[in-house]
């Protein structure tokens, strides 16, 4: 159940968005997991309303991006789909390949809502 | 690359960070990592360990599969040759510390409450009850735990991830994320394998070659003595090529993190 350390330091990342742009609330939060990250969306979810309670993401929707395992074979170069525990080639079976996708924790974008301008009109 | 000064903006992915929006919001582009703090953190105590000519080896498995054991055996084998001190991970008691103690060797323990792994941050508090001067080797058992100690970056140089012959040679292929970090497998406890009938050693190192990870792979008993010459020489090993690497201004992060990082990089 590491997934509530990883909601926490994703509200922080987002605060730290919300205070940079001057904004005054997230809607939106747009976060990319690979299976092999060893992160659970479904438990992300549920640990985010816990970690996110009294924040500026409070009202936030999470939405994820899945990253499909991909990898590439360092001995025949093909490019293939990869199942978590066999990420050997899909070509030729070996096991000497490199991961191009399926083990990213990203915090790929956020919707924002900036307050209306207060800048009187001349 | 930061998100201070926007510098994460790429011509290939403006078009995320600028895309239209409803009235009165704005889409921003993010692309970070989300344990950005953690790994920040990780970073800083690796320079603290580089800076000292340190490797640091972070010990993870289950739960009982012998990384006490082992740390016990291997610091009474290297008590002549290298200075060593260990961080000792559990939810409650001082009790792995208190028997790396009863070998003469400096350890902090870490009491974790309820979390379930070690992050950057204990570890680094740690390091500030502990004296570094003159250590060659530190040792950082994890919590016992296959699934979350695997997604945190503590600075260490090295994975080395037990597998005890108690358990299912299976292991790697339903833990993937773990035994995929793994730079050393080691299985432990091998002195039962003649009472065990369904482990075999050779599927253990099979599933883990599945999931495309070449680490050499050490069978041993510590109670009994047996193959812990490997595992020395191994440490040996790694001792002097991370003083090589100290030497040039190098370091190592463990073994997948490295791959990883290239395609997020790449993707930013």
């Amino acid at each position: 159940m590491h997934e509530l350390a990883v909601a926490q330091a994703l509200v922080e990342q987002v605060e730290a968005v919300i205070t940079q742009h001057r904004a005054t609330q997230a809607s939106l939060i747009r976060v990319r997991i690979g299976p092999l990250a060893g992160v659970v969306p479904e438990l992300l979810a549920t640990a985010f309303p816990l970690a996110a309670a009294g924040s500026r993401l409070q009202h936030a929707d999470l939405e994820f991006t899945h990253a499909p395992i991909r990898v590439r074979c360092r001995t025949c170069g093909a490019e293939t789909e990869a199942a978590m525990n066999r990420l050997i080639c899909g070509a030729c079976g070996d096991w000497h390949t490199q991961i191009l996708s399926g083990d990213e924790l990203l915090l790929e974008s956020v919707e924002l809502e900036t307050a209306p301008s207060l800048n009187p009109q001349p | 690359m930061c998100d201070t000064c926007g510098c994460n903006l790429t011509p290939g992915n403006k078009h995320l960070a600028f895309k239209p929006v409803a009235k009165g919001a704005t889409a921003v582009s993010v692309l970070k990592g989300l344990l950005a703090k953690n790994d920040d953190q990780a970073a800083h105590n690796r320079e603290h360990f580089d800076r000292r000519g340190i490797l640091a080896i972070n010990l993870m498995s289950s739960p009982g599969s012998g990384k006490t054991a082992l740390l016990e055996a291997t610091l009474t084998a290297l008590k002549d040759e290298f200075t060593c001190a260990v961080i000792e991970g559990d939810l409650e008691t001082e009790n792995d510390a208190e028997r790396i103690r009863a070998k003469g060797v400096q350890a902090h323990q870490i009491v974790t409450g309820t979390a379930c792994h070690l992050d950057a941050h204990l570890v680094h508090d740690a390091l500030h009850h502990m004296n570094l001067d003159g250590v060659d080797l530190l040792f950082i058992e994890n919590v016992g735990n296959l699934v979350c100690p695997a997604s945190f970056d503590l600075g260490q140089h090295l994975n080395v991830t037990l597998l005890s012959v108690t358990e299912g040679d299976d292991k790697p292929a339903k833990y993937p994320v773990m035994f995929r970090a793994a730079d050393a497998m080691l299985l432990t406890k091998t002195d039962l394998l003649a009472v065990l009938d369904d482990f075999d050693p050779d599927k253990a190192e099979a599933h883990l070659r599945n999931l495309a990870n070449p680490a050499p792979v050490m069978r041993l008993s510590a109670r009994k003595d047996l193959g812990m010459e490997a595992w020395l020489a191994w440490l040996r090993e790694q001792l002097a090529a991370q003083r090589a690497r100290v030497a040039i201004g190098q370091s190592r992060r463990p073994a997948i993190q490295s791959d990883g990082m290239k395609y997020h990089n790449a993707t930013a």
